[in-house]
């Protein structure tokens, strides 16, 4: 299937697939849970399926799949960027950005930031800002190394943690409490509004990288040869990181930092339908909603009544994919 | 077609290459050849404009490089790397089919685009291959790939950083009789490469590069002389009679 040429059918195909997937999730999962409820009586307004349902499960289920399909693409672009498929937003340092400006944020005792609710609006600016600042490191002159942007993104890394560390140190125990739970990135009942404004954050985007997508596919190959075919390379670069980071920080505003989404599924899929860009981003979008829609389910029921932030899940599945990942490539890592 | 004037490019403060006036021009084909660090695939790389940080004005049909929109520039220029070295499983014949990137923008590649690659498969012996994994091929078959991408994008000119280095000797004759035809066909083809005998059967024009400098300049029976080869490459060299008054170069004691 790798090996068919790329064609309108065979998008609509592999689109059709991976969004029965996630539709699957998205009929069934809400019916999942220490209550039994029933579409019918939900759908008919009869209590209590109906609160359980439109206000409880339906909501939390929309945001699972939301930020997986988000996390999932910006993994998929971070790795045609850097041209590794180690990069994802966790590996470039860009949620540690993201929970380094939440936890300032907790710190100050902010509660508004202009006209949004700071936490989340201080995690969005401390992704752009981490961005900003692993490319500002990686590039040279106009040129980006991505070898540099990965170590670069490591180091950014543990110095964010070290500076939540030390803001968690200061914090007293509300303050603690609400680092440690945002620390713990996870899928939580969100208002209607919120996942509105994130749709109208992440659909855009989306839309914009499947259009760019032959682009990402040069680029995936490497930035000479994207450059020798045409492509303007550091708008292109620019426009990717941004773009990337937008989906990174959104997501993680709402959610606190879940890693390993990003480059589970996209590897995956990869191997199933190869590396082209346009078969890759819409399948990864949907795959990616779908696996962390299931992630989340079991997160909320493996233990209950107790529930587990989803990211101890992904990183529970990603940790050891990631090493594998590691070992099994043909690359040598000497560089 | 291609001009340089007072062409200087340093790497962190050292000169690597100083061409004080080239000119290529459309049917030729021009091996470019000289000792590791003479400065080949610097000077392709400024013909491919890669390297805009150059000093001096490389020209292609008389507008500075530095000027052409990228787009307009890929559509007649095109550049074919020593290898590459691709992270994710893309096709042979996705890679080939990349090389029509700057001649259109539709999310997919139209029926001329099918065309055209299968075309430039068909010169370069690969369409066996074209489901198979990049990665997974050899190194002489990356490189026929990577031939046929720049061939697929219908360039006038084409620029080669040692086309043949991987390939086994049926490619070599065959990749070389196929460059000698596209020139007699109007294209301009630089290649660089350590091959002299096949740069003196079939190149028209040779440039021997030495420590960035040009050395010689001229058709292979001139600029191929046993003199010219003892002084750049430093090993002694003697001509044997070779085919069509060519030389035939043999190297060594």
């Amino acid at each position: 299937m790798a090996n068919e040429p790329v064609t309108a059918r065979r998008l609509a195909a592999v689109t059709a697939v991976a969004g029965l997937a996630a539709a699957a999730v998205l009929a069934l999962t809400p019916l999942i849970g220490p209550v039994a409820i029933d579409y019918g009586r939900a759908f008919a307004g009869l209590s209590p399926d109906r609160e359980i349902l439109f206000q409880a499960r339906l909501p939390r289920v929309l945001l699972a799949l939301l930020a997986g399909g988000a996390l999932t693409l910006a993994g998929v672009l971070f790795q045609a960027l850097v041209r590794d498929a180690l990069a994802d937003p966790y590996t470039l340092g860009i949620s540690s950005g993201a929970s380094l400006g939440a936890v300032i944020a907790i710190t100050l005792g902010l509660r508004q930031l202009g006209r949004y609710p700071a936490v989340g609006a201080a995690a969005f600016l401390g992704a752009a800002a981490t961005m900003a600042l692993v490319a500002a490191i990686a590039s040279r002159g106009r040129r980006i190394s991505s070898f540099t942007l990965l170590l670069a993104g490591v180091t950014i890394n543990s110095m964010s943690m070290a500076v939540i560390l030390f803001l968690h140190n200061l914090a007293d125990v509300g303050q603690s409490f609400a680092i440690m739970r945002w620390l713990m990135g996870g899928i939580e009942v969100v208002e209607y509004s919120t996942i509105l404004w994130l749709a109208a954050i992440v659909f855009p985007v989306a839309v914009y990288l499947f259009l760019f997508a032959r682009r990402w596919n040069l680029l995936a190959v490497g930035e000479e040869w994207a450059e020798a075919r045409g492509v303007p390379l550091r708008r292109l670069l620019l426009g990717g990181f941004l773009a990337a980071s937008v989906l990174t920080g959104a997501v993680t505003a709402i959610t606190g930092p879940i890693g390993f989404v990003g480059l589970i599924i996209p590897h995956a899929l990869r191997l199933r339908i190869g590396a082209d860009h346009r078969l890759l981003i819409p399948a990864a979008f949907l795959v990616g909603a779908a696996f962390l829609g299931i992630c989340d389910t079991v997160a909320r029921t493996v233990l209950a009544p107790t529930e587990i932030p989803v990211a101890v899940i992904t990183a529970l599945l990603g940790g050891p994919f990631f090493i594998w990942l590691l070992r099994s490539r043909r690359r040598s890592l000497w560089l | 077609m291609h001009e340089l004037r007072q062409v200087r490019m340093r790497y962190a403060g050292v000169e690597v290459l100083r061409v004080d006036a080239l000119r290529l021009e459309a049917g030729e084909f021009v091996a470019v050849v000289g000792p590791n660090g003479a400065g080949k695939s610097t000077l392709l790389a400024i013909l491919a404009g890669l390297r805009p940080g150059h000093e001096g004005e490389c020209r292609l049909e008389g507008r500075d490089l530095r000027r052409w929109p990228r787009r307009d520039f890929a559509r007649l220029v095109s550049f074919v790397p020593q290898s590459l070295a691709i992270e994710f499983p893309f096709t042979a014949g996705q890679v080939v089919l990349m090389g029509r990137t700057p001649l259109g923008d539709s999310l997919f590649e139209s029926d001329a685009d099918l065309a055209a690659a299968a075309e430039a498969m068909r010169l370069t012996d690969t369409a066996a291959f074209r489901g198979r994994d990049f990665r997974s091929l050899s190194g002489g078959e990356k490189q026929r790939v990577i031939l046929a991408a720049a061939l697929a994008q219908s360039p006038r000119v084409l620029l080669l950083d040692e086309p043949t280095t991987f390939l086994d000797l049926k490619h070599q004759l065959a990749i070389y009789s196929l460059l000698r035809d596209l020139a007699g066909r109007g294209l301009l083809i630089v290649a660089a490469t350590h091959e002299l005998n096949l740069a003196a059967g079939f190149a028209g024009r040779v440039v021997v590069l030495d420590r960035g400098r040009v050395e010689a300049d001229a058709p292979p029976a001139e600029a191929l002389a046993p003199e010219v080869l003892r002084r750049v490459f430093e090993v002694a060299v003697e001509w044997l009679p070779g085919p069509a008054g060519r030389p035939w170069i043999r190297y060594g004691e």
